[in-house]
C-alpha cells in the first residue's frame, strides 16, 4: 500500500483546467440546456448539438496527438464529462460513447490502425460503437455467441449484437467476437477485438430503441450475416480480445461516473432553486427541516460522486492500475445519481411529476447509469474481487 | 504600417450574478464572486480576430488593466485568437478608484508604443456603465472615433462605420488610425476551442507598470456611497380611463 499523501489528487484544478471546465460549462449551459427537452421529447439523434461540441474540441478528447486529437488526461475529459451530463446525459452519452469505441483501439490498435481510425475521427465529427454486448450476453461478456472464423486472409463474422450506443451512426464499431469454437477454451484466450467499417456489406443496423430515458441517444440491435473484415483489423492478435474489451473500461468507467455526477449535481441545482421559491405554511419549502435535509443529503452524495471519479481518473493517469477505483466510482456515482433524482423530484412535488419541470427527465435519465459500461451488481463482483485481493497477500 | 490592432479587455463581475451592495456601502461585493470577460469587450476581441483572419489587420494585441485576475480574462482572449497580451497591473486603492479616464490614458501612450492602427473596445462596461473610455481614448490621441459600431468595414480610404443610435443607423467614414466601440449586434462572439485554449498557453503576456507609460493614476472622482435600487413598488390596477387620470391627480402626477 503506497503512502496516503502520494494518493491524493490535486486540491485545486489548474489553471487550463478551469478554462476547459469553463468552455465545457458555457456550451452546456448556452447549447445544449435549451434545446435537451426537445431532442428528449422527439428522440431525434442531436447530430447539430454533437457537431458543435465536435468542432470545440469538446469530444474524442482521448485520441493522441499523434492521430489529430489533444491527448487529454483522464481526469481532464472527466471535467468536461462532468459539465455537458449536466446539461443532458443523452446526449453526453452518444458523445461518451466514441471514447468507448475508441478506447480499444487506443489501448491495443498498432500505429497503422490509430492512424486510420482514429485520424478520421478528428477529420470529420464521425461517431464510432463499442459492439460487444448481446441479446443473450450483457454482463456475462465471456458467454457472447458472435463467431469470426478465419476463412483466407479474412474473418467471417455471424451473429447478433444488441444495445448498441451509437449502433446506427458509427462510422466503424468494436467488436468482440469469438474466434475459437472450444467451450472449454479459456476467456482470456478464445476472443479477438475487431475493428469493422460499418458499411462492410451483411451488416444490418436495426430499429433505433424506445428507451426510458437517454431518449435522444441511438441505441439499436445490429445483426453480422457473413460479415467479412480483413485480418489488418485485428486488434493485436486472435485471441486477445477480452483483456482488451476489459481494459478499456478502467479508461471509461471513470468518465460514466462523471457524467452521472453532472446529472447530480443538475438534480441538485434545480431541487434547491425550486426550494428556495415554493412557500408552503408560510415560508420558503427549503426552511422546512424535512426539505432542508433531503437537500443535504443529496448534496453529500454529489460532492463524494465527484471526489470517487476524479480519484479513480487520477490514478490511471498517473500510470496505475485503477479497477477498483473505476468501479467504485462508477457504481457509486450511478447509485446516488438515481437517488439524488428521485428526490430531486420529490422536492419538486407534483410539480416534479409533471414534463414541463426539468426533474422528471432526471430521473428517467439517471436510471442506466446502473445498467451500462458494468451493472451495479457486476461493479460490486469487481469491487469484492479486488478488496479481498488486498487482503491475501 | 504594422497592421496592428489594440485591443481593451475589463474584468467585471459576470452578468449572470446577483449583485450585492456591501454592508458597508462604499462598493458591491467582488469577493468570491464570478467574474469573466465583460460581454462587449468579448464582441471587440471578436472584431479584432476577424479582421486578422481577413488579412486585414496583422496582430491582435489585447490589453488588460487590473489586478493578478486580469490575466485570466486576457488569457481568455488569447483562445479566441488574439497573438499577445498585455498586462498593465494596477492593484489596491488604485484599482478601486481606477476608471475610463486612466485607462484611456494607459491605452493612448500603449497605442503609440505598440504603433497601433486601430483600438477596439466594448462600448461600455457592463460594471459602470461609463461608455467613456472609447471617446477619451480618441481624445488623447488626436484620432477619429466610431462608437457603438454594428457593422464595422475596412475600405481603401478609411473605415465605414454603421453605427446604433437612437434615431436608428447612422454610417460614416473614418480615416485611420481609429478608435472603434463595439456594440451589442457587431457580431456573435466565438467559443475558445480546446485546442486554442491548450494553445493560449504558449502565446506571451507581458508586464507593464502604469508609471512605465508615464500615467497618472490620481482620480478625481470620490465614490460617496452606494446602493440598491430602491424597491419596486406595488402596482394598483384600475377600470377605467377617468379612474386612471383621478387617481394620476391625487399623486400630484398631472
Amino acid at each position: 500500500c503506497s503512502t496516503f499523501l502520494a494518493l491524493i489528487p490535486p486540491s485545486e484544478l489548474t489553471d487550463q483546467q478551469k478554462e476547459f471546465q469553463q468552455l465545457a460549462r458555457k456550451f452546456a449551459r448556452e447549447e445544449m440546456i435549451p434545446v435537451a427537452a426537445a431532442y428528449d421529447r422527439s428522440g431525434e439523434y442531436p447530430f447539430p448539438i454533437i457537431k458543435k461540441a465536435w468542432e470545440l474540441g469538446l469530444i474524442n478528447g482521448h485520441i493522441p496527438q499523434e492521430y489529430g486529437g489533444m491527448g487529454l488526461s483522464i481526469f481532464d475529459s472527466c471535467l468536461i464529462t462532468e459539465e455537458l451530463a449536466y446539461a443532458c446525459t443523452g446526449m453526453q452519452t452518444a458523445m461518451e460513447a466514441n471514447s468507448l469505441g475508441q478506447m480499444p483501439v487506443i489501448i491495443a490498435g498498432n500505429d497503422a490502425q490509430k492512424k486510420k481510425y482514429l485520424g478520421r475521427m478528428t477529420e470529420e465529427p464521425l461517431m464510432c460503437a463499442y459492439c460487444v454486448t448481446e441479446p443473450g450476453a450483457g454482463s456475462d461478456v465471456a458467454n457472447i455467441k458472435t463467431r469470426a472464423v478465419r476463412v483466407g486472409d479474412d474473418y467471417v463474422v455471424n451473429g447478433q449484437k444488441m444495445w448498441i450506443t451509437n449502433g446506427g451512426k458509427a462510422n466503424w464499431y468494436f467488436l468482440l467476437a469469438r474466434t475459437n469454437p472450444d467451450p472449454k477454451c479459456p476467456a482470456g484466450k478464445a476472443f479477438t477485438g475487431f475493428i469493422v467499417d460499418a458499411d462492410t456489406p451483411g451488416i444490418q443496423v436495426g430499429r433505433k430503441e424506445m428507451n426510458m430515458g437517454q431518449r435522444c441517444s441511438d441505441t439499436r440491435g445490429i445483426t453480422f450475416e457473413d460479415v467479412r473484415i480483413p485480418k489488418e483489423n485485428v486488434l493485436i492478435t486472435e485471441g486477445a480480445g477480452f483483456k482488451i474489451a476489459m481494459g478499456a473500461f478502467d479508461n471509461t468507467r471513470p468518465p460514466v461516473a462523471a457524467g452521472a455526477t453532472g446529472l447530480a449535481q443538475r438534480a441538485l441545482d434545480e431541487a434547491t432553486n425550486y426550494a428556495l421559491e415554493r412557500k408552503t405554511f408560510g415560508k420558503a419549502i427549503a426552511e422546512h427541516q424535512a426539505v432542508s435535509f433531503i437537500l443535504a443529503e443529496m448534496a453529500m452524495k454529489v460532492e463524494l460522486a465527484r471526489m470517487a471519479y476524479q480519484r479513480s481518473a487520477w490514478e490511471v493517469d498517473q500510470g496505475r492500475r485503477n479497477t477498483y477505483y473505476a468501479s467504485i466510482a462508477k457504481a457509486f456515482a450511478g447509485d446516488i445519481a438515481n437517488q439524488v433524482a428521485t428526490d430531486a423530484v420529490q422536492v419538486f412535488g407534483g410539480n416534479g411529476f409533471n414534463s414541463e419541470y426539468p426533474v422528471e427527465k432526471l430521473m428517467r435519465d439517471a436510471k442506466i447509469y446502473q445498467i451500462y459500461e458494468g451493472t451495479a451488481q457486476i461493479q460490486r463482483l469487481i469491487i469484492s474481487r479486488e478488496h479481498f485481493g488486498k487482503y491475501k497477500k | 504600417m504594422s497592421g496592428r490592432v489594440l485591443v481593451g479587455v475589463k474584468r467585471v463581475i459576470d452578468y449572470a450574478v446577483k449583485i450585492r451592495v456591501k454592508p458597508d456601502h462604499s462598493g458591491v461585493v467582488t469577493d468570491g464572486v464570478k467574474h469573466s470577460m465583460n460581454p462587449f469587450c468579448e464582441i471587440a476581441v471578436e472584431e479584432a480576430v476577424k479582421l486578422k483572419e481577413k488579412k486585414l489587420m496583422k496582430e491582435v494585441v489585447v490589453v488588460s488593466c487590473g489586478p493578478q485576475q486580469s490575466q485570466e480574462t486576457i488569457r481568455t482572449a488569447l483562445a479566441m485568437g488574439a497573438d499577445r497580451g498585455i498586462h498593465v497591473e494596477v492593484s489596491g486603492k488604485d484599482y478601486e478608484t481606477l476608471g475610463p479616464l486612466q485607462v484611456s490614458k494607459i491605452l493612448a501612450a500603449l497605442a503609440k508604443k505598440e504603433d497601433a492602427q486601430l483600438i477596439i473596445l466594448g462600448k461600455q462596461a457592463i460594471d459602470d456603465d461609463c461608455n467613456q473610455t472609447g471617446q477619451m481614448t480618441a481624445a488623447l490621441l488626436d484620432w477619429p472615433q466610431g462608437t457603438f459600431a454594428s457593422e464595422v468595414s475596412l475600405e481603401k480610404d478609411g473605415i465605414k462605420v454603421v453605427r446604433e443610435i437612437d434615431g436608428g443607423l447612422e454610417t460614416i467614414k473614418i480615416s485611420t488610425p481609429a478608435v472603434l466601440t463595439a456594440d451589442l449586434r457587431l457580431n456573435t462572439p466565438r467559443y475558445a476551442t480546446l485546442p486554442n485554449i491548450m494553445k493560449a498557453k504558449k502565446k506571451k503576456i507581458a508586464n507593464v507598470k502604469p508609471a512605465d507609460l508615464g500615467v497618472d493614476l490620481t482620480s478625481r472622482l470620490e465614490v460617496l456611497r452606494v446602493d440598491e435600487p430602491p424597491q419596486r413598488q406595488a402596482g394598483m390596477k384600475v377600470e377605467t380611463v377617468d379612474d386612471l387620470v383621478s387617481k394620476l391627480k391625487d399623486a400630484g402626477k398631472v
